[in-house]
């Protein structure tokens, strides 16, 4: 069974269709990349999955169960992890409190009045953070980090819940053409170690190219395509959105 | 009440709602075009009100009263450009929680400069030229003064519907209202559009006060009713909506009108006078229009929040300077009693600042941490005072009792409020803790039978041995180190993180299993616990209360603290109630205009030490190197 299945998906913001009639599904273990053009409604979607928004009509099965309409809170709480566009970290917070703040959620020890926070999930909160590569940081405040850090941040927060299913709406924006790839390494690592389902949205078309097991394509709110790198790159309507017809995508996952 | 009787309170209602139209209107423009919520608005409605006054009996006549109301609107509009220039320009980048106290100081230096310029006692205008008999209608008698007031309100907003749609100036301020970056695109001078907006807004204010000179004397506690009347119809009517403003008006006028008419009713098993509602029945409408429309009948849906001013640090654990300090002070508080054999007033003094510490540190725990910055602490303050005092009145329960049912009745206040309060941000929540505060001060000023209304409670003695100052000093100092001790375990235990956490990105927070609000309810409910307790201790250290406890100015003083000793640290609020109480009891004692005084020290807090003592101090000491 799948972990996630969109059926007949839409949302529209007055009168512009955000997203219209998406359907797809991400297997057990799936790395999918979400592609498409700025404003093709892809954070909309991640919006719907994750309970920011609630869907006009059509169905999120997590685990064969709806999930549509369900708050953001309780959909973490079923095992979906999530890091934003623009990231969400604590800034009050060191890098590492923030990260603990999460496991003293998914612990459910929140309205505990006691015994002091830091003292809470300290040494799994600095595992999580060995593997962003971001123990080093761990008592900074983490506004002070740069943006790339921040990400990473977000990713070990988002690790916290052990979740069986990631959702990363650009993971690498604001970060060099390197440090993009050792994310996405380190992502694709989680997949297969530990049999995660990513979905995941980048604009960097030669990661998406070198490192996802499949790709789907929105434009205008519609899903255009689903498949295989090889698929997606002959599609005639994915480079016809990209770009225009005639050119291909060559270039870009050279 | 017969139909025509009922017509006869709707027509009353009309002309008073022009008046509320009128103060609202400007309050609504102002916050449209600008974002701020001035405070001081009543005050220029009663300014309005005391320079028509002059005119009227000063120059006298025809001239000295209409000429006069012109003449009124337009010093009051040139006082509001002045005002908007020299201090408004420069906070407009500020938090809200800054703008909103800015304003407020204004309020304490205007109703001071009125005092100076004007005296203390009320002063009737003369009746209006040309409208001096009353119109038989419907068998009744009506002033022809308010039927002139009933046109006016519409003519006003007739006039204003024209000026916003059919000039440029008008289609300048819907564009800054509706999308203010789009302002600064349209290159349009900004600062210009601004003075120019206030200006507007105040003469509006002036023009409301400078007509009710005919029918209400004017008198120094104008300026906090009608703010309170403006407030609730422009949060009613929806921010920065001019029609709905008059909606909101006429409903509000129509509710009190009809609560006056309708009188004394018999239901059979209870007798209730309507008439004592008049009070509590605008906060109401107000809290239930909140609540079902957050933004107000005609409002939109406002941007996302401001953030706070400075990004905050991560908390520390206590240094062992620090703690070391702290049980230096302790040690000398217990001492106290022994030191101030000779001087029993420093004892007084000390019950005062240490029920002051416990009020603000509970303020704080909700405004710092929280992020919510409540306009009506003093509600809970009330709750608790009063539960106490009651409860010695009515039932003569002993003070132990009584001390702990104080915060009992405040967490039940606190948890009611709070529950809706949680559900808006920003400024809208600022006035909706404002109006429920608003609220519990009508019921206790209005119910005279069960309160003692304005009179208060008295003869809430303690039982001895705490009838000796000194015990009672120690019993408060108990409680307060108790309460502050107790308020700073839960800001470092997972809960005082989990309110952070929603304040700092309440997406984040939800995203990772954080019911923010419900974590900010419960956060809402430990400081109004707390906060009752000094409310109760209150009642006991004076012997008697009055609905003084929970006057808007207790609200706004628990802000000063917390603002002076720095909302960002957790030793802030200690450090800012003890100066502030020790000011109070001390130098504003001393002086008649002592409002000017506050007022003076809430503009010197907000533009050049917003970080208050503890902040300013921290920030220096890190700077030398050292750790915090
Ligand atoms: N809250 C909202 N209100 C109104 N319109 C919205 C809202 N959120 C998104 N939209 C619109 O919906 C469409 C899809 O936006 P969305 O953010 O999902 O795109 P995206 O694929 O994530 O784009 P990007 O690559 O730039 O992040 C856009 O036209 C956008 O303007
Ligand atoms: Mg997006």
């Amino acid at each position: 069974m799948s972990v996630l299945e969109l059926r007949a998906l839409s949302k529209s913001f007055g009168g512009v269709h955000a997203v219209r009639d998406v359907s797809f599904a991400i297997g057990k273990g799936e790395f999918l990349a979400m592609i498409g053009p700025n404003g093709a409604g892809k954070s909309t979607c991640f919006n719907m999955i994750n309970g920011q928004l609630k869907p006009d009509s059509g169905e999120i099965l997590c685990d064969g169960r709806n999930i549509a309409g369900l708050a953001p809170r309780d959909i973490w709480r079923l095992g979906v992890g999530r890091t934003f566009q623009v990231a969400a970290t604590f800034g009050s917070m060191t890098v590492i409190e923030n990260v603990q703040m999460a496991l003293i959620s998914h612990g459910r020890e929140i309205y505990r009045l006691w015994r002091p926070a830091a003292s809470h999930h300290r040494a799994r909160a600095l595992e999580l953070l060995a593997h962003v590569g971001m123990e080093a940081a761990a008592d900074r405040p983490s506004r002070e980090l740069a943006y790339g850090d921040v990400k990473r941040v977000e990713l070990a927060i988002a690790l916290a819940n052990d979740p069986k299913l990631l959702l990363m709406d650009e993971p690498t924006a604001g970060m060099g053409t390197s440090e993009r790839h050792g994310l996405i390494e380190l992502v694709k690592r989680l997949v297969v170690e530990r049999g995660i389902s990513v979905l995941f949205t980048e604009h960097s078309m030669d990661v998406v190219f070198a490192f996802a097991d499949r790709i789907i394509v929105l434009a205008r709110g519609q899903l255009i395509a689903d498949g295989d790198a090889a698929t997606i790159r002959d599609n005639p309507q994915v480079r016809e959105v990209y770009f225009g017809t005639g050119k291909t995508f060559a270039g870009a996952s050279a | 009440m017969t139909l025509n009787a009922f017509l006869f309170q709707v027509l009353n209602g009309l002309s008073s709602a022009s008046g509320l139209f009128l103060i609202a209107a400007g309050l609504s423009l102002i916050f449209g075009v600008t974002r701020i919520v001035n405070l001081a608005h009543g005050s220029l409605y009663m300014l309005g009100t005391y320079i028509a006054y002059t005119f009227a009996t000063k120059i006298g006549g025809v001239t000295g009263f209409w000429g006069g109301i012109v003449a009124t609107a337009l010093i009051v509009g040139a006082l509001g450009a002045a005002i908007e220039f020299v201090l408004l320009r420069r906070i407009y980048r500020a938090p809200e929680l800054f703008q909103l106290l800015a304003t407020f100081a204004l309020v304490l230096v205007i109703n001071d400069f009125a005092l100076w310029l004007w005296g203390p006692t009320d002063l009737l205008g003369p009746r209006a030229p040309g409208f001096r008999g009353a119109v038989e209608i419907l068998g009744r008698r009506l002033p022809s003064y308010d039927l002139f007031l009933i046109v006016i309100g519409p003519l006003v907003l007739l006039a204003l519907h024209l000026t916003l749609t059919r000039t440029r100036f008008g289609r300048l301020i819907r564009a800054a209202t509706q999308d203010r970056e789009m302002v600064g695109a349209l290159g349009v001078n900004q600062a210009v559009l601004f003075t120019s907006v206030f200006a507007l807004g105040a003469a509006l204010a002036g023009l409301g006060g400078a007509l009710q000179i005919a029918r209400e004397p004017a008198n120094l506690a104008t300026d906090l009713i009608a703010l309170g009347d403006a407030f609730v119809v422009v949060v009613v009517g929806g921010m920065g909506s001019i029609p709905g403003a008059y909606l909101a008006a006429v409903i509000i006028a129509e509710v009190k009108a009809l609560c006056v008419g309708i009188g004394t009713v018999d239901f059979g098993f209870v007798t209730i006078n309507f008439s004592k509602f008049t009070l509590v029945a605008e906060f109401l409408v107000m809290a239930i229009v909140l609540i079902a429309r957050p933004y107000g009948l005609l409002g939109k849906a406002q941007g996302a929040v401001r953030s706070i001013a400075e990004p905050e640090e991560p908390l520390r654990p206590a240094t062992p300077l620090l703690k070391a300090f702290g049980v230096a002070v302790l040690a000398v508080l217990v001492c106290l009693p022994l030191l101030a054999q000779s001087s029993p007033y420093v004892l007084v003094l000390g019950i005062d600042v240490l029920i002051a510490v416990i009020f603000a540190t509970s303020l704080h725990f909700i405004m710092g941490p929280g992020g919510m910055h409540s306009f009506g602490h003093a509600a809970y303050f009330g709750l608790g005072a009063y539960g106490a005092a009651l409860l010695v009145k009515w039932l003569a329960w002993p003070m132990g009792a009584a001390l702990v049912a104080a915060p009992v009745l405040a967490v039940a206040g606190a948890l009611l409020f709070g529950w809706f309060a949680v559900r808006l941000s920003g400024v809208y929540l600022a006035m909706l803790t404002l109006a429920f505060a608003q609220i519990v001060w009508a019921a206790v000023f209005q119910w005279e039978g069960f309160t003692g209304g304005s009179n208060g409670v008295i003869g809430v003695w303690p039982p001895p041995p705490f009838d000796k100052s000194w015990v009672y000093f120690l019993l408060t100092l108990a409680l307060a180190v108790a309460a502050v001790l107790l308020l700073r375990r839960f800001l470092f235990a997972p809960f005082g993180y989990a309110m952070r956490a929603g304040r700092d990105s309440p997406l984040r927070a939800e995203a990772i299993g954080i019911d923010v609000k419900r974590v900010h309810w419960l956060g809402f409910a430990i400081a109004g616990l707390v906060c009752g307790v000094a409310g109760g201790l209150f009642a006991f250290a004076k012997g008697s209360i009055s609905p003084e406890t929970i006057h808007i100015n207790r609200s706004i003083d628990g802000l000063v603290m917390v603002l002076l000793g720095g909302v960002q640290t957790l030793t802030g609020p200690i450090a800012g109630a003890s100066v502030f109480a020790l000011l109070q009891d001390t130098v504003m004692r001393q002086t008649e205009y002592w409002r000017a005084l506050m007022g003076a020290i809430i503009l010197l807090l907000v533009l050049t030490f917003p970080q208050g003592i503890v902040g300013a101090f921290a920030s220096l000491w890190r700077r030398m190197g050292g750790r915090t």
